[in-house]
């Protein structure tokens, strides 16, 4: 085999944040919450940025319960359909130009998710990553938790089984 | 007891309270009907809430926090129940796609409550009552009892 030699690193990175960005930033409700993702390779952390708005108990004042729960759902789909369309990206199958214009590829679909409020949310950003335990052709098991200060010290965690979208392509 | 004046009283009350709540402000979540452990929410469609931009279909995201808000309200309603509650844990079994434009209603029932714990179920519908879009189970925490109930959690 001959060798190839490596991309330059602004086109991997190009390439790659090109196809996230136009994954999450396509879906409307990931930007009501401002939910954005940092990228480490292929590993992706969910940002939630903290706005007012996401406020449940302005006692607390905490995040509202729903808007975590929310936040680990966004954020299991967009890494369970990441993981399933790196090796597209990677290739250059995929079409980065059609994704770009908003031709999302379809994304799984939850069947359950089940949501352990550990404690509340802090008036601040929270992170959160999502583990895909099992991924088969039809349905996909994710666990994800999300934290503040200290990741040790999670907020929410979460298990959720979803549905694959058909590989009809 | 309540008569429909205090239950009018109690409804305004719900909706002030719900409208402290940013979040639900922002949902434009409104209270339809609450009392004796049970609350009706409504959640208007908008397009920013939208999870599936192919679809058009509402994301599962805003359905959970409809359904939190819901089983949340529920447990204040009920009469043993003192203070405000916060959630434990919730499940949720997404049935079908909500029809996309269309509003989603969750109604909640707080169907047991101990000295530490408020057990919930509820339901999302849309405008299509008797096929559910999905449903919930869910435990509450219970701050204070008002009254007489069942001794440990379950």
């Amino acid at each position: 085999m001959s060798h190839r030699k490596p991309e330059p690193v602004q086109v991997v990175k190009q390439r790659r944040d090109t196809a996230l960005r136009a994954l999450a930033g396509g879906v409307p409700y990931v930007n009501f919450l401002g939910i954005t993702f940092d990228r480490r390779g292929d590993e992706l952390t969910g940002v939630l940025n903290f706005d007012e708005k996401l406020i449940g108990n302005p006692d607390l004042p905490a995040l509202h319960g729903g808007v975590t729960a929310a936040f680990l759902e966004v954020t299991s789909i967009i890494t369970l359909s990441w993981m399933s369309l790196w090796d597209e990206v990677e290739s250059g199958r995929l079409d980065l130009a059609s994704l770009e214009q908003g031709r999302l590829p379809r994304l799984p679909k939850t069947i359950d998710f089940a949501i352990d409020y550990l404690r509340p949310g802090l008036p601040r950003d929270a992170y959160a990553r999502a583990r895909v335990t099992r991924s088969g052709r039809r349905y996909a098991s994710v666990h994800a938790e999300a934290w503040q200060d200290n990741r040790d010290k999670p907020v929410v965690q979460a298990v959720g089984h979803f549905l694959m979208p058909w590989d009809d392509r | 007891m309540s008569t429909d004046a205090t239950a009018g009283v109690d409804l305004a009350l719900s909706n002030e309270l719900i409208l402290r709540l940013p979040q639900a402000r922002a949902l434009g979540l409104e209270i339809v009907s609450t009392g004796d452990g049970r609350a009706e929410i409504h959640m208007p469609f908008a397009a920013q809430l939208v999870g599936d931009p192919e679809t058009g279909v509402i994301h599962g995201g805003a359905v959970s926090t409809l359904m939190d808000t819901c089983g949340g309200a529920a447990v204040m309603a009920h009469p043993l129940v003192a203070g405000h509650t916060a959630t434990i844990s919730l499940r949720i079994d997404y049935l079908r796609a909500a029809t996309p434009g269309q509003g989603i209603t969750a109604r909640a029932e707080c169907h047991h409550v101990t000295r530490s714990v408020a057990f919930v179920r509820a339901v999302a519908l849309d405008e299509d009552a008797a096929r559910p879009v999905a449903m919930a189970t869910g435990t509450f925490t219970v701050p204070q009892l008002r009254g007489e109930a069942p001794e440990g959690a379950a």
